[in-house]
């Protein structure tokens, strides 16, 4: 069982002239655990998809041939299973238990059977609430533990998980892997998608890389492919082990204050903080989930009023959350955690012009910063794309520089690096170094160490959350 | 902007734990008589009976009244309404607002609306506020023998909706540090809430897309026979429960005629 074949197979999604994959050929014995690489745009989450029978006849064209155990991957779904990147969109009802067994009743499993593999798989990967607990009520690591579980009680013969740590803090991809790595069975064939390769290889004994072009470029054990290609891959932005960035931090001493926060406090979200940030810096702020870190974001941003204590900015009189939102995006710049939030208009180009518009700039200076950074940002070829169809990669530097169009003096970044390629994480990097060189104060929420290590020239470490007030699953 | 969807009563309280579709079936059967005339009788009774039953249902009373909150909004805009526009002013003139008497026959005609609001909507916001969604879809399937596709489908949808609250705010606060606001402009503010509205529908179709493929994925659309992990049975008392409510409208609408209030809502 789980045996996959792939001879030339390739698949062109309807209305693209670019083929995703294309000229594939592979065979994955009974049991193998592999890790699949490639560039971005390489095809990966397609052939994922097309492993999973998820991709209809009719939503594109095929070549070539792709079996499971000799069937067609849509004949063959029960035998796969598949997580995907977001917990929020993979969960189905409002009850931890129930969502195990929404799998289990489509199958037609018999009622009495459902209950007992509902409690034998989360323990197995290690979810540690009874089963009534509300699944709203869930952390993004713990809920795709429990995402996991409601794939795995279905016995599939092959497991297929597509970047399942994307979207998760390095707690909750930890608890996944642990989860992967406890339900690490012989029986089951296992391929995993992941940017973060460190951290996936301790769990697979083969790694594949796909060639952007079409066609696998390399194929072995994880010693022999990083040996052999780890520079290349490095290049492309995969996370292959022990590439480190060396540090940007700050020539100069940083100059005068942009913003103070004084004994600020939000009910329920944020307790009192006090923290400044300086032309010529970048603050790092760390911390547990739950500690506030978003929150405070939002207040330095001046998009939330503080429930206690002060915020000041800019020497204004007035506190940031009271300013109009035009003298708001011209002083600060936030970037938020999901990029798509960010966006308002149905073009690339206008999403940058948007900010400079707002502050009555002159068509010619419109069109000098939106130039300047759509080159910057490698985004010129996409100036006339809709937001919504960029990567995840594309989508990132655009949000940030949406932020930087108005030339605000302090920057606020959420998780700014969360879920990226090195290629646009290295990017980043460079551009925030730069912005910090010429003066600009960069305060940025992150969970990501490497960042931390490689720019932060200052660190302000949050609390420990309040503890969880329910109980936890009784073990036996 | 926050959305609760969970019940607000005590799940053990008798009728609170009937079957999901035999109080839904119950609410519509007692309430469909009652559309057939208006009259300020028929909403007072069936006003009478609902209250008379409410304590079976468990629920909190504060926790109702907000819920109720809404209807008292709608109440206000029936009785302006009514003093703007009403075309007979019979009765006794009680107030002069302008060119608009407020008489007795203005405001007798407007509670009688105001109590048929309350009294057509009341047993239905009792019965979402003491039953589990997850209960009712199952009961839908099992027991009313609705498509899965629709009832489970359904749910899964509702349990994304405080997600669109929490979206909400990020969109909203997303656009002020865009250097989007709308300021004092009543226009410029319509326009910032209809492209934020059509960011989030936008948000929540993608959403909703990734949600039936992963659904697919586990089978949903397998095609074998679904088992139930949860049963709802459907049992005597659950039948008593739809009788009653039926002939219970009845009867208030049989004393409406007999008592030569009745007033038919269509002719």
């Amino acid at each position: 069982m789980g045996e996959v074949r792939l001879r030339g197979f390739g698949w062109r999604h309807a209305g693209r002239r670019a083929w995703a994959v294309r000229g594939l050929d592979l065979e994955i014995r009974h049991g193998e655990r592999v890790l699949l690489l490639g560039p971005s745009g390489a095809g990966k989450s397609t052939l994922l998809a097309a492993l999973a029978g998820l991709l209809p006849e009719d939503s594109g064209e095929s070549e070539g041939a792709i079996e499971i155990d000799g069937l067609d991957p849509r004949k063959a779904r029960e035998r796969v299973g598949i997580v995907f990147q977001d917990p929020q969109t993979q969960l189905v009802m409002a009850r931890s238990g129930d969502d195990v067994a929404f799998g289990l009743e489509n199958r037609g499993v018999p009622a009495g059977e459902i209950w007992p593999r509902v409690s034998d798989v989360l323990d197995r990967v290690g979810f540690p609430y009874p089963v009534n607990r509300s699944t709203a009520a869930l952390s993004g690591g713990e809920a795709q533990r429990l995402a996991l579980a409601g794939v795995l009680a279905l016995r599939p013969g092959l497991l297929l998980l597509d970047e399942p740590t994307a979207n998760l803090d390095p707690a909750g991809a930890g608890l996944i892997r642990d989860a992967v790595a406890r339900t690490a069975d012989p029986s089951t064939t296992l391929i995993i998608v992941e940017h973060r390769v460190a951290e996936a290889l301790p769990l697979v004994d083969r790694v594949v890389v796909l060639e952007p072009g079409g066609g696998v470029r390399a194929d072995g054990t994880p010693e022999l492919i990083f040996a052999a290609y780890g520079d290349k891959l490095a290049g492309e932005g995969v996370w292959v082990p022990g590439f480190s960035t060396p540090p940007v931090k700050a020539t100069s001493k940083p100059a005068d204050d942009l913003v103070r926060v004084m004994r600020a406090e939000v009910t329920n979200r944020l307790p009192p903080v006090s923290l400044s940030a300086a032309a010529g810096e970048v603050v790092a702020v760390t911390g547990p989930n739950g500690a506030g870190k978003s929150t405070l974001a939002l207040l330095l941003g001046g998009l939330l009023a503080p429930t206690s204590g002060r915020v000041e900015a800019f020497g204004d009189r007035r506190p940031p959350h009271r300013w109009r939102a035009a003298t708001l995006t011209g002083r600060i710049g936030s970037v938020f955690q999901n990029p798509e939030h960010q966006f308002v208009t149905g073009r690339v180009a206008d999403e940058l012009a948007l900010g400079p518009r707002r502050l009555g700039r002159t068509p010619e200076q419109i069109r000098r910063t939106v130039d300047d950074l759509l080159d910057r940002l490698r985004l010129t070829r996409l100036a006339e794309a809709n937001p919504y169809t960029l990567s995840g990669g594309e989508a990132r530097r655009l949000s940030v520089a949406t932020a930087l169009a108005t030339a605000p003096r302090l920057l606020v970044l959420d998780e700014p690096t969360f879920g990226q390629d090195r290629r646009t994480w290295r990017e980043l990097v460079e551009l925030l170094a730069g912005l910090r060189d010429d003066g600009h104060g960069v305060v940025a929420v992150t969970h990501d160490d490497a960042f931390v290590r490689t720019l932060a020239d200052r660190t302000v470490p949050l609390g420990e959350p309040a503890p969880d007030p329910l109980p936890r699953r009784s073990r036996p | 902007m926050s959305l609760s969807v969970e019940p607000i009563a005590d799940p053990a309280a008798p009728l609170a734990r009937r079957n999901p579709v035999a109080k839904l079936g119950a609410a519509l059967l007692f309430t469909l008589p009652l559309i057939l005339s208006v009259d300020p009788f028929t909403p007072s009774a069936a006003l009478v009976v609902e209250l008379l039953v409410l304590p079976f249902f468990g629920i909190r009373m504060r926790l109702l009244a907000r819920r109720l909150a809404p209807l008292l909004l709608a109440a206000g805009g029936i009785l302006v309404t009514m003093v703007l526009f009403a075309g007979e002013r019979t009765g006794a003139t009680v107030a002069s607002l302008g060119p608009f008497d407020v008489t007795t026959g203005v405001l007798a005609t407007a509670g009688a609306l105001v109590l048929r609001i309350f009294a057509i909507a009341l047993p239905g916001i009792v019965v979402f506020a003491t039953t589990d969604p997850t209960d009712l879809a199952d009961a839908l399937v099992q027991n009313a023998k609705a498509p899965a596709r629709f009832a489970i489908g359904a749910l899964a949808a509702f349990r994304l909706v405080p997600l669109l609250g929490q979206e909400w705010r990020a969109l909203t606060l997303a656009r002020r540090a865009r250097g989007v606001d709308a300021g004092r402009n009543p226009l410029a503010k319509l326009r910032l809430f209809a492209s934020t509205a059509f960011a989030l529908l936008v948000g929540a179709l993608r959403r909703g897309v990734r949600l039936a493929v992963a659904m697919d994925a586990r089978g949903f659309d397998a095609g074998v026979p679904r088992t139930h992990a949860r049963v709802q049975h459907f049992t005597a008392p659950d039948a008593v429960l739809l009788a009653a409510a039926l002939l219970t409208g009845l009867a208030i609408l049989t004393a409406t005629m007999l008592l030569g209030f009745f007033n038919p809502i269509i002719g």
